[in-house]
């Protein structure tokens, strides 16, 4: 745990130590707002809760998510120090675990700054504030779930911006595997039970059960495996790598 | 003489290519091992399957008996590695960089605090312990990386270049260091400027395209050196040819080559036959024919001839 620990400590200061961090969470913090209060008609709907606000959570993620967890990988790979890393008493697995964690935490510190929606929906009425901290944690399962994707992704290159695109592009297909465009690619040959499946993946329906407050035991096991798989593969590209 | 390091039969295919082909040597306590190759050689990636960076396609490392495939984390808390190039992470200052490195390997607290302090110490680097890395000199950042290859104190030091980029002093620094602490260790230091063999190595082994072509002292190589015990001479210019056809006569005289002329002065280089002790015939036999020997040296030998023949010999 001591070295798991170690790595969060390090890849979180790092990240505060570049701009990017103050970049990622103003933006962050803008485009929420933005996105809940014209598009998501934040005081128009007229009820004291904030799921105008949780909504958009996944399509800021889908682009912002993969920018946290692009350098995970890709930069010690660049830099060389994924050597100085690699030949250290640490196991594979920690680092990858350490690595998640620190972007996790990251995203948490980001999505804990927009508390004064909170605020304002506490001071205008009196919302169901059990529900509004079951969303908070639902939002933060799908950016870990986005994180852990991305990872894998940074792990396969040593290029920041393919490992972005990459992570962005496997986020979009997680997150729209539930909408027709992409189960009417699956209808035509495969079997019900596999389209059902494909459908099962969506985060996005995952997702609006979070928004409304509702913790479900299927979407809690769903993400768990989807985060644990990704961080399995993450190890296995890592040390692919040193095969190869 | 206790072994530390060992190497077997150690192969690496990338692809197609052959890095590393069956290399097998070990180094034992108090030896440091010089590990020379052109570039290209299979230097590094040797480096790297021994410290556990790179699996072997074949064969086995062992660091004081740890197989490194089987027993990664044994053999890596046993080793102090210094990548080529030296990388850290540049955001980092030199400290928070060893205090990171110093607890993924276990150390906290006072000892750890203590450690980073003798690192600092032995590689200079206190006046720069809280500037951020990337800002440093690429002679502090070499020595930011040493400080972290030897921060636990390892037996076994395995060192990619140390001193490449350093300018002379700070690689008379580094070579002092190594000196000090070859004591107790065995090291591994891979170069390519020769001149660091004769300064800190006990051995050499010189690979190139993947296989071992020598493993022997300096001074062994020396020997192999076609100058290794020539007599360099000077003579008078109007008797340098006869000078030269005289100790041509010698039977333990392959060559004699005329170097250049100043001032009226000859120098002239005798090659002997099988490294022969030529010096005292040769003052002799001028000194019977009323030849005035200016001055005489007996050459050593020069390792960059013998690297040279043994990395490109028999090469296309």
């Amino acid at each position: 745990m001591d070295i798991v620990r170690t790595v969060v400590r390090r890849e979180l200061a790092a990240y505060f130590t570049t701009p990017l961090a103050y970049v990622f969470i103003v933006i962050f913090l803008a485009l929420a707002g933005a996105f809940a209060f014209f598009l998501g008609g934040f005081f128009e709907r007229g009820q004291a809760d904030l799921e105008s606000f949780f909504v958009f959570h996944p399509w800021l993620y889908l682009f912002l998510v993969p920018a946290v967890a692009m350098r995970l990988w890709a930069e010690e790979r660049r830099t060389g120090t994924i050597e100085l890393l690699m030949t250290l008493p640490a196991s594979t697995f920690q680092i990858v675990l350490g690595k998640f964690l620190a972007a996790w935490i990251f995203t948490g510190i980001a999505l804990a700054l927009t508390f004064p929606f909170w605020l304002t929906v506490n001071y205008l009425g009196e919302p169901d504030n059990g529900v509004i901290l079951a969303a908070y944690l639902g939002s933060w399962a799908i950016a870990g779930a986005f994180i852990a994707i991305g990872a894998c992704a940074s792990a396969l290159t040593k290029n920041q911006v393919i490992a972005f695109v990459l992570g962005a592009a496997i986020c979009f297909l997680f997150l729209m595997s539930g909408v027709d465009l992409v189960l009417a690619a699956f209808r035509g040959w495969a079997p019900d039970w596999f389209v059902d499946l494909v459908a099962s993946f969506s985060l996005i329906t995952h997702f609006n059960e979070l928004a409304k407050g509702v913790i479900n035991a299927a979407t809690a096991v769903y993400l768990a495996t989807l985060v644990g798989v990704c961080l399995l593969v993450n190890t296995l590209i890592v040390d692919l790598e040193k095969a190869r | 003489m206790q072994e530390m390091v060992r190497l077997e039969r150690l192969t690496k295919r990338f692809g197609a290519v052959q890095a590393v082909d069956g290399v097998s040597f070990s180094v034992a306590r108090g030896e440091v091992l010089g590990f020379l190759g052109p570039n290209g050689a299979g230097k590094s990636t040797t480096m790297r399957m021994l410290t556990g960076f790179v699996l072997p396609t074949s064969g086995t490392a062992r660091v004081m008996g740890f197989d490194v495939v089987r027993e990664p984390r044994r053999a890596k808390e046993r080793i102090g590695y210094l990548p080529e190039g030296a990388p850290s992470y540049g955001d980092m200052s030199p400290l928070g960089f060893l205090r990171f490195v110093g607890e993924m390997r276990g150390i906290h607290g006072k000892e750890l605090a203590r450690r980073i302090g003798v690192a600092f110490e032995r590689t200079g680097l206190e006046e720069v312990a809280n500037r951020p890395i990337e800002t440093l000199s690429k002679g502090f950042r070499r020595r930011v990386g040493l400080a972290q290859a030897i921060l636990h104190d390892p037996p076994v030091l395995v060192l990619d270049e140390p001193t490449d980029g350093l300018d002379p002093n700070q690689k008379h620094e580094v070579r002092k260091l190594v000196r000090e602490m070859s004591r107790d260790k065995a090291i591994i230091v891979s170069t390519h400027i020769l001149e660091e063999v004769d300064a800190v190595c006990d051995r050499v082994v010189i690979i190139a395209r993947g296989r071992i072509v020598a493993d022997a002292r300096p001074e062994e190589l020396e020997r192999r050196s076609p100058t290794h015990n020539a007599v360099r001479l000077t003579v008078d210019r109007e008797r340098a040819t006869e000078a030269m056809d005289a100790i041509r006569t010698l039977n333990t005289v392959r060559e004699v080559r005329r170097l250049e002329e100043v001032n009226g002065v000859a120098t002239l280089l005798a090659l002997p036959v099988d490294g022969a002790d030529l010096g005292a015939q040769v003052s002799q036999l001028l000194y019977g024919r009323g030849i005035r020997i200016e001055r005489l040296a007996v050459e050593r030998g020069r390792l960059d001839d013998v690297f040279r023949e043994l990395t490109q010999g028999g090469s296309a």
